[in-house]
């Protein structure tokens, strides 16, 4: 005796098909409904900094720094190298601690008591709030030296990167075969040579993501800053001096009293944003650039 | 020129598993020596033992001698160095997925510091040559990932791979398990030619290969080297009841 099919018959039915159809569209129906809620508080917010920003944007707002209450003509050409100095210093600090820390936990520590330790400060790390960084490195480099400076700014936007940055490299290593560290060992390449170039490499993309993503976080803060760069109505590019930040400028000229400002502020809202989308477009462009048809 | 390879009293386990059990061999050089058994006898463990990629599991143990060229790879070598003599084509393909096919093939020489142009160029033609690859690749080569390759292209991707390095001992690990018959003939010409430059250790599910291709056969079973002979005599008058029920398809 044959033992009896759970598979039911095959047969031809319209019906079957039509109901699938509906199915399937109810679905994408509902992906699409998803999307939708997702990316309409996006665009929302774009478009009002649009709205509220633009007329305030032109020649001066790039190239001229703040001017006093009630004259015109002022704009925040200070900012936003101030915040291309700050983000840059951070950059340099928190990329390569970050990576080296993710480095040494996917491939080194494992889950041995080190390892957890450094995973543990690293999400606690995580956890604390911005305003509390800023007072520590205020504590740590501001009040030793005595005065605020771009340094100072820069090394806490930059500790606050190490944490994502660490994590999402760990993951990303972590998710590269055991197949292909093998295929690099058994061509007699030494161990820290596979890590450095065919490990990271293989998870470069995420690992690029990872930065990015740390990178667009802490272009926007504000509450560290306060303590450390503190903001400058003056042009200035020295890492020893207090420096104006975009964050900063935006702070102290949406709290004013005045509507000029208050256009200043929203104009400097629309440019931040624009130019955190454009460097991580610029550096997704970059790095895909070199990638090739078919790698994963 | 290859080298032989001495075995003695070869022992491996993972964990507690003791996956190879006092193997004794003596691998003659430019020579191939096929290696056949069932699934989980230890053919993998065994060729992972030879140039020491069975210590890179974490779990793993080994204790014997492995005589490479009356040098013992255990104790008196490093394990990089053995690796960069004894070049090794996985079970499973592994290229790297994000470099292009040449670099893939250039990977093993660019990764030890060699840099010439003109000479990567020219090793990596030939390797893919070799390997039965270049014409499917030649259009392709600086602007195709290894990923993008099919199975049986990525596994002569590895071969040329290993190739490009040119090592005294090639280890295959069932190199031609995922081609057709015309790319498998193409492995088996290279093997054969490859035999005047290299010692072959080949691990084969298929007996036909391994008459065909190897001068002497090697048959595990259950983590030991139940019998050792020339490949002719394996065949067809086999000492041991064993590798006779396992040649006649009577196993198991
Ligand atoms: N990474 C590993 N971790 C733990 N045990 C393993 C590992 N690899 C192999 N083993 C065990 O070692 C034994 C020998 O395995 P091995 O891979 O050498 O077999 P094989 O002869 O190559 O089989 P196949 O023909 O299927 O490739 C098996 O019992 C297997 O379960
Ligand atoms: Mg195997």
């Amino acid at each position: 005796m044959a033992s009896q099919s759970l598979r039911p018959p095959l047969r031809a039915s319209n019906v079957n098909v039509f109901s699938r159809r509906i199915k399937s569209n109810i679905v994408s129906g509902l992906a699409l409904l998803a999307t939708i809620i997702v990316i309409a508080p996006l665009i929302a917010i774009l478009f009002y900094l649009l709205k509220q920003g633009i007329t305030s944007l032109n020649w001066n707002f790039f190239t001229k720094i703040p001017v006093p209450a009630g004259e015109s003509g002022g704009g925040m050409e200070n900012a936003i190298v101030g915040s291309g100095v700050v983000l840059a210093l951070a950059s340099l600090i928190g990329i390569p601690l970050g990576i080296g820390a993710g480095i040494y936990l996917a491939e080194y520590a494992g889950s041995t008591r080190m390892g957890n330790l450094v995973r543990f400060t690293a999400d606690v790390l995580n956890g604390v709030p911005s305003i509390v960084m800023g007072i520590a490195i205020y504590a740590l480099i501001v009040l030793p030296q005595k005065h605020f400076s771009a340094l100072a700014g820069g090394v806490v936007l930059g500790i606050m990167m190490v944490p994502t940055v660490t994590r999402t490299t760990e993951e990303m290593l972590r998710m590269v075969p055991h197949a292909i560290r093998e295929a690099a060992l058994g061509l007699g390449v030494p161990a820290w040579r596979s890590v450095l170039t065919i490990t990271v490499r293989t998870a470069s993309a995420g690992i690029v993501t990872g930065c990015m993503l740390a990178f667009a976080r802490v272009a926007g803060e504000t509450a560290p800053l306060l303590f450390t760069a503190f903001g400058n109505a003056f042009q200035s590019t020295s890492l020893n001096e207090p420096i104006a930040a975009l964050p900063l400028q935006i702070f102290v000229y949406a709290v004013s009293p005045y509507d000029e400002w208050h256009r200043l502020a929203w104009a400097g809202a629309l440019v931040l944003i624009v130019l955190i989308m454009a460097s991580v477009a610029l550096v997704r462009y970059v790095t895909s650039r070199g990638m090739l048809k078919g790698a994963s | 020129m290859g080298v032989g390879i001495k075995i003695s009293d070869l022992n491996a386990w993972y964990g507690t598993n003791h996956s190879l059990q006092e193997i004794q061999l003596d691998i003659p050089a430019n020579h191939a020596t096929a290696l056949i058994g069932p699934s989980g006898c230890g053919k993998s463990t065994f060729l992972r033992c030879l140039n020491r990629m069975h210590e890179t599991n974490p779990i793993a143990r080994v204790t014997g001698k492995v005589l490479i060229n009356e040098v013992d790879i255990y104790a008196e070598s490093s394990p990089v160095e053995i690796r960069r003599r004894v070049g090794m084509v996985f079970q499973r393909p592994n290229p790297f997925p994000t470099m292009s096919i040449y670099d893939n093939v250039a990977s093993g020489l660019k990764l030890n510091g060699f840099r010439s142009r003109r000479v990567l160029d020219e090793v990596v033609e030939r390797s893919l040559r070799q390997s039965a690859l270049w014409d499917e690749v030649k259009d392709d080569l600086k602007k195709k990932s290894g990923a993008s390759l099919s199975g049986g292209q990525q596994q002569r991707l590895c071969i040329a791979r290993a190739l490009a390095v040119d090592p005294e001992v090639m280890l295959m690990d069932e190199p031609a398990s995922a081609l057709d018959p015309i790319s498998t003939a193409k492995i088996e010409d290279l093997i054969f030619e490859l035999k005047s430059q290299y010692t072959i250790v080949i691990v084969t599910h298929n007996m036909q290969q391994a008459a065909r291709v190897a001068e002497n056969t090697g048959f595990f079973l259950m983590g030991k080297l139940v019998e050792f002979d020339s490949t002719h005599k394996i065949f067809t008058n086999p000492r041991d009841k064993r590798t006779e029920d396992y040649i006649t398809g009577r196993f198991g």
